[in-house]
């Protein structure tokens, strides 16, 4: 075959369209994936059995079952009960809500790490329950799984183009589409392929640089 | 519920085979890829090191769902190979998670005491002898708990294949839903038979584990309950992370 350069530069605008519903969905995504993680963590944590049970299997399911299956879900059962999201925000909610299982394990795993002396020295200060978890506990918990977290927000990056899936026109979406109009669709999928590693890859050194500095 | 008829039923049955197969088969196929990537990112020819390395590198930086798409679309265009579309996922799916495994093997490889493989040496071992003999037998058991993890992360990748036509239980999902025109009874049955599979898939690797752990005198391990994952303390999802592409 011939690798045509021409599909190339005539794919360039919509990739770079592409390039920023990805970005755009990832940065929203890992924002409801770090936040509903750590509500996840703490509800687990709770003392109460009817908050801690029901969401311990409820993460469990999610985390084991496919995220593709998820949205789906979301997108076509929601409508059904009269929600409708548009294609971007069901992606961003269902893989955020995916990956904020995950988070919640990394939560968790930070907040087990505080010593228990921290703990009991909020109880002995007569602390509330809020201001210890917000003044003493989470500040320690989050800094030392800063970058777990960073390694989730790589598999999150991977993990977009699914959203294509239902319809929103990222990356892959766009080569999709592209390839479907054209019957080009090798030139724009390996451009999509290397986007992914141009991205990745030095994200995942960043990572290693902030890992050697904050876990010690 | 009761829409999906015995017809339908027997199509997601079909699914469930077509999705337990291929996750036999890549994890097959990626379990010979990790451990020979795995060890020869151990090699002493740098060579040897750097080549496997950007074999991992390539693989945890691209997309899954990407890779997939070039199999299926660019092999049969750009080298005239055309792949029963089965054989196609299992090659990217082997390929991919087979690199995030290499990382395992690695890991569980180095962490092997240096004084065994200097008993290795001591006794004039070969270098195969003393990887068959001293070295996989005590990694092993390291690398079952995360590769149990990866196990799922396969399973929940294999859902992937539906996009490009294969029949497994995601597609099943799909005609389903047309025959029926309802989404949430068949969704919610395709979501329990994932759930169930990667249960017992973790009972599986448990009762390996157990085995692997008795096998060099050691008692096995405590878990929280109901969780089907290997609880990563903070250092642990930082090496095994980014590991993503479900």
């Amino acid at each position: 075959m011939q690798w045509d350069w021409s599909a190339v530069s005539e794919f360039m605008p919509f990739f770079w369209d592409g390039v920023i519903v990805t970005l755009q969905a990832l940065a929203l995504s890992v924002i409801v994936a770090f936040a509903l993680g750590l509500v996840w963590a703490m509800a687990q944590r709770s003392p109460l059995k009817v908050v801690s049970w029901p969401v311990t299997a409820i993460t469990e399911f999610i985390r084991n079952t496919p995220l593709l299956v998820q949205l789906f879900f979301l997108y076509y059962v929601l409508p059904e009960w009269g929600i409708t999201f548009s294609a971007l925000t069901t992606g961003v909610i269902g893989l955020g809500l995916h990956y904020s299982t995950y988070t919640a394990e990394v939560y968790r795993a930070g907040i087990d790490g505080v010593p228990v002396g921290q703990w009991e020295a909020a109880t002995a200060l007569s602390l509330p329950r809020s201001r210890t978890w917000i003044a003493v506990i989470l500040p320690q918990a989050i800094r030392r799984v800063v970058p777990a977290l960073g390694n989730y927000v790589v598999a999150m990056l991977k993990d977009s183009p699914l959203i294509a899936t239902i319809g929103v026109l990222e990356m892959l979406g766009e080569a999709r589409q592209f390839g479907s109009i054209t019957f080009q669709m090798v030139e724009p999928l390996v451009v999509v392929g290397i986007a992914f590693i141009v991205i990745a890859y030095p994200a995942s050194l960043l990572l290693r640089a902030l890992e050697r500095r904050l876990v010690r | 519920m009761s829409d999906i008829t015995p017809g339908l039923w027997e199509l997601l049955i079909k699914g469930l085979w077509v999705t337990v197969q291929l996750t036999v088969y890549s994890a097959a196929l990626g379990g010979v890829v990790a451990l020979v990537i795995g060890l020869a990112r151990t090699h002493r020819l740098w060579i040897v090191r750097f080549l496997s390395g950007a074999y991992f590198e390539i693989f945890r930086g691209t997309s899954a769902l990407v890779f997939m798409f070039l199999v299926f679309f660019a092999l049969p265009i750009g080298f005239g190979w055309q792949l029963v579309p089965m054989w196609a996922a299992v090659l990217a799916m082997g390929l991919t998670y087979g690199a995030y495994g290499s990382e395992i093997v690695r890991g569980a490889v180095a962490a092997v005491s240096p004084a065994q493989r200097e008993a290795g040496i001591a006794l004039s071992f070969t270098p195969a002898q003393s990887l068959r003999k001293i070295i996989l037998p005590q990694a092993w058991p390291e690398m079952i708990p995360p590769l149990n993890n990866l196990l799922i992360e396969l399973l929940k990748g294999t859902a992937l294949v539906s996009i490009l036509g294969v029949g497994d239980i995601s597609f099943g999902a799909q005609l389903v839903r047309n025959a029926t025109g309802q989404s949430a009874p068949v969704y919610t049955v395709v979501l329990v038979m994932y759930f169930v599979l990667a249960f017992v898939l973790t009972r599986g690797m448990r009762v390996l584990e157990r085995q692997a752990k008795a096998g060099i005198g050691q008692a096995p391990p405590k878990r929280r309950k109901f969780s089907l994952r290997q609880t990563n303390d903070v250092a642990a999802s930082g090496a095994s992370a980014g590991s993503g592409g479900a």
